[in-house]
């Protein structure tokens, strides 16, 4: 047991023990919760960068994304790393991919929004994947007859994507309406 | 070759001289595609692209003429045709038939037939790319492996949520004020403390939170019975049957039975 009051080299240690038995993203508030409310905001921030730092040669880096705080391997040991379990849950269909983007970029939006954009109808069970996952969920009812859903991407989503926030999310390719010019038939 | 060809090729551009007017499609490749394709758009999108069309200035009358070929030959090779290319089919046929339709002259500036298919089509294209955008990108699961080292979190130790000390200098202190009241009593008590437990139960179930130092009645209770109150109290304290709290250290500690 660890004489209180800490010294900094503990504390940041009580830190790196937390976030490496995790398991998942700490964020700010559950970070301060070791040191009883005797910890400032701005002082866990600063051993938090200088963790970052301590770690910097190492094979784990201390990374934040939307909901904190985790330590996560370093991207060069990923194609070693993927052989320890070469079956690893498959990647979703182009289908899912387009629906979970058009949530991504465009939410929240509904059922309908989603068919408008792809131009069919919207496989439930690619909803229900999406859902499972904790990468989406219902954000409320639109006001509309029938109220329908809306759907948005969770911090789970932005989590397992290495995000902090949706303006992370790589640039849309998109054409503005107005690259969309048309000529309009002279009227002379 | 004509898919060679196709790539050089644009339809509204300079070379057109050597061009067939028919693009030519394999029938075989048909079964390959209409798995890939995500529907009508992603159709579109996808004879656009192959045939350089330019999408925004669509030859209307040579991309309907290709989809509804496509079309055509999804029906007969039995695949079950989603409605949704059915319908597109007459949108693409109306905005064609809009197109041919002359101008009324004192109609200015109306908008083009195929607005909102180059609008959707568009949308389309973006979210597709960005689909894709999404699927490359590193996730955990896949290429992210997040730090889980093994830690063994023990459990909570149960209902009191007070200290040992603290229960005992509650203790001293019923003992030192009992001492206050000693008498010479002369005869033998049987005291049973599962008897006393439910002494201690009944009064917690009449009046909800008991004080600890309520429970005891140390102006006529001798000391082997407050003995036996408390032996009780620490019994139904390990059983779970009784929640014992204390907000901080020295205030007054609060017994209450346990709700099921």
């Amino acid at each position: 047991m660890l004489q209180e009051p800490l010294n900094t080299a503990q504390m940041k240690q009580i830190l790196e023990a937390a976030l490496l038995t995790a398991g998942q993203p700490l964020s700010l508030d559950e970070l301060l919760r070791p040191f009883d409310g005797r910890m400032e905001r701005a002082t866990l921030r600063m051993l938090l960068d200088e963790l970052k730092t301590d770690w910097q040669q190492r094979s784990m880096e201390l990374v934040q994304v939307a909901s904190g705080w985790r330590f996560q391997a370093r991207p060069d040991f990923s194609p070693y790393l993927s052989r320890i379990n070469p079956e690893r849950q498959q990647r979703y269909s182009r289908a899912a991919m387009e629906t979970l983007a058009i949530i991504a970029y465009r939410q929240p939006v509904t059922r309908g929004d989603i068919e408008e954009i792809r131009g069919v109808a919207v496989n439930p069970n690619i909803m229900r994947q999406l859902m499972e996952r904790n990468w989406i969920d219902v954000v409320g009812q639109r006001d509309v007859p029938g109220r329908p859903s809306l759907y948005a991407t969770t911090k789970t989503f932005l989590d397992d994507l290495n995000l902090r926030s949706l303006s992370e999310l790589p640039a849309m390719e998109n054409f503005s309406q107005q690259d969309i010019l048309f000529e309009p038939p002279s009227a002379e | 070759m004509q898919t060679q060809l196709a790539i050089d090729v644009r339809i509204y551009g300079e070379q057109l001289d050597s061009i067939p007017q028919d693009l030519y499609i394999p029938p075989d490749a048909l079964e390959v595609y209409l798995e890939a394709f995500e529907g009508p758009l992603d159709l579109l999108l996808y004879l656009i692209r192959k045939h350089n069309l330019d999408i925004l200035d669509i030859p209307m009358a040579e991309l309907t003429r290709q989809y509804m070929d496509y079309v055509e030959k999804m029906r007969s090779s039995k695949l079950e045709l989603a409605a949704d290319y059915l319908l597109m089919s007459a949108m693409l046929i109306e905005i064609k038939s809009r197109m041919l339709l002359p101008k009324p002259a004192d109609i200015e500036q109306e908008e083009d037939p195929r607005a909102e298919l180059v609008r959707r089509l568009m949308e389309y294209e973006a979210i597709k790319l960005a689909g894709q955008r999404l699927d490359e990108m590193p996730q955990v699961g896949q290429e992210i492996a997040v730090a889980h080292a093994y830690f063994e979190q023990i459990a909570v130790a149960g209902p009191p949520s007070i200290s040992f000390e603290d229960l005992m200098t509650a203790w001293q202190s019923v003992l030192q004020r009992a001492s206050h009241f000693q008498h010479h009593r002369v005869g033998r008590a049987e005291l049973s403390v599962r008897e006393h437990m439910s002494l201690v139960l009944r009064r917690l179930q009449r009046d909800g939170m008991v004080e600890f130092m309520a429970l005891f009645d140390v102006v006529n209770d001798g000391l082997p019975k407050l003995v036996v109150y408390f032996l009780a109290i620490l019994e139904l304290a390990r059983e779970g049957l009784v929640k014992i709290t204390q907000q901080a250290s020295f205030s007054p500690i609060y017994l209450q039975a346990q709700e099921r």
